[in-house]
């Protein structure tokens, strides 16, 4: 099988690689986005308690 | 109490405990990464590589491989969801409360891949995007049912009170999991029956089953990473004004 058979499969391209790429983005969505927001809470902290102990 | 080992039972006691969680989360967090991703790249080189096309539907059928762990996700988190969220209802441990609200997003994002790679497959296998039959509905009712939660969750500012109704709306939506599963048996549909959980004679080929459990362990795996990392910003947020989050954010700063 060439590359390009594979990246076709078998001329159902757009629903195959469409869905797997969705699955991933929401996927990765999910990880990232928690992993953000958690570190942007810590330095919110930080700051505050900076300020508190001047 | 008496049947649960005593290490088991210490380990479930410790695990209660906010900042042990944290600490324990995040030693964990690069093993439960790796086994994922080995998982997932023998997954999708066994189903996207290795397994033969279907002789019925070509290569559009390799979106099952995505799909079904989905759809099976889907269900599997509403469950761990209801039943955390009682745990937290009956004992008040705040950590099944944080588990329960975590596992919603996660649950609704199997739930939208499930229905959005559905309608990817059955626009060329059957010709339409989405039929209301009976699996597509439920399925539907089901990412309702995880957005309700979210959003009354949302909706409640005092979050133990918030976790008492979230987790009072998820056992409530426990009756939509068996219409889930038993709904192609259960109505004549559009949506093929179970080929996978008939144990005695599964019908699938081997080569095409491997890669599917491997999905689905993999997706596991990828649920209690991702659960996890919505619990550590849970916790953080809820135990801001508790000692050992202050003592952590002033190790931080220095």
């Amino acid at each position: 099988m060439t590359l390009q058979e594979f990246f076709a499969m078998g001329g159902y391209a757009f629903y195959v690689w469409t869905s797997y790429g969705i699955c991933f983005l929401v996927l990765l969505a999910n990880i990232v986005l928690p992993i953000i927001r958690r570190k942007q809470f810590l330095r919110q902290l930080a700051l505050k308690q900076k300020r508190q102990n001047l | 109490m008496f049947l649960i080992p005593d290490p088991v039972g210490r380990f479930f006691h410790r695990m209660a405990s906010p900042p042990h969680f944290y600490a324990f989360t995040e030693k964990l967090m690069p093993w439960l990464v790796g086994i994922f991703l080995i998982l997932l790249a023998c997954g999708l080189y066994g189903g996207l590589y290795l397994a033969p096309p279907d002789y019925q539907q070509g290569d559009s059928y390799r979106i099952i491989y995505i799909h079904v762990p989905s759809a099976w996700m889907s269900l599997f988190i509403y469950i761990v969801m209801a039943t955390t969220g009682a745990i937290g209802l009956i004992w008040r441990i705040k950590l099944a409360e944080i588990v329960a609200i975590s596992s919603a997003s996660v649950g609704a994002s199997f739930t939208f891949i499930a229905l959005v790679t559905g309608s990817l497959w059955g626009k060329p296998m059957w010709g339409a995007w989405w039929v209301w039959d009976a699996r597509l509905t439920s399925e539907l009712v089901l990412l309702f049912l995880y957005l309700g939660v979210i959003g009354l969750y949302n909706a409640i500012d005092d979050k133990r009170t918030a976790s008492k109704a979230v987790a009072i709306l998820a056992l409530v939506g426990v009756v939509n999991i068996p219409i889930i599963h038993y709904s192609v048996e259960w109505w004549s549909t559009l949506h093929q029956g179970p080929t996978v959980t008939k144990m005695d004679k599964p019908s699938i080929h081997v080569s095409m089953l491997v890669p599917l459990l491997l999905m689905a362990l993999a997706f596991k795996f990828y649920y209690v990473i991702a659960m996890l990392q919505r619990a550590r910003l849970e916790l953080l947020q809820r135990e801001r004004t508790a000692n050992w989050v202050k003592k952590m954010v002033t190790e931080q700063v220095q």
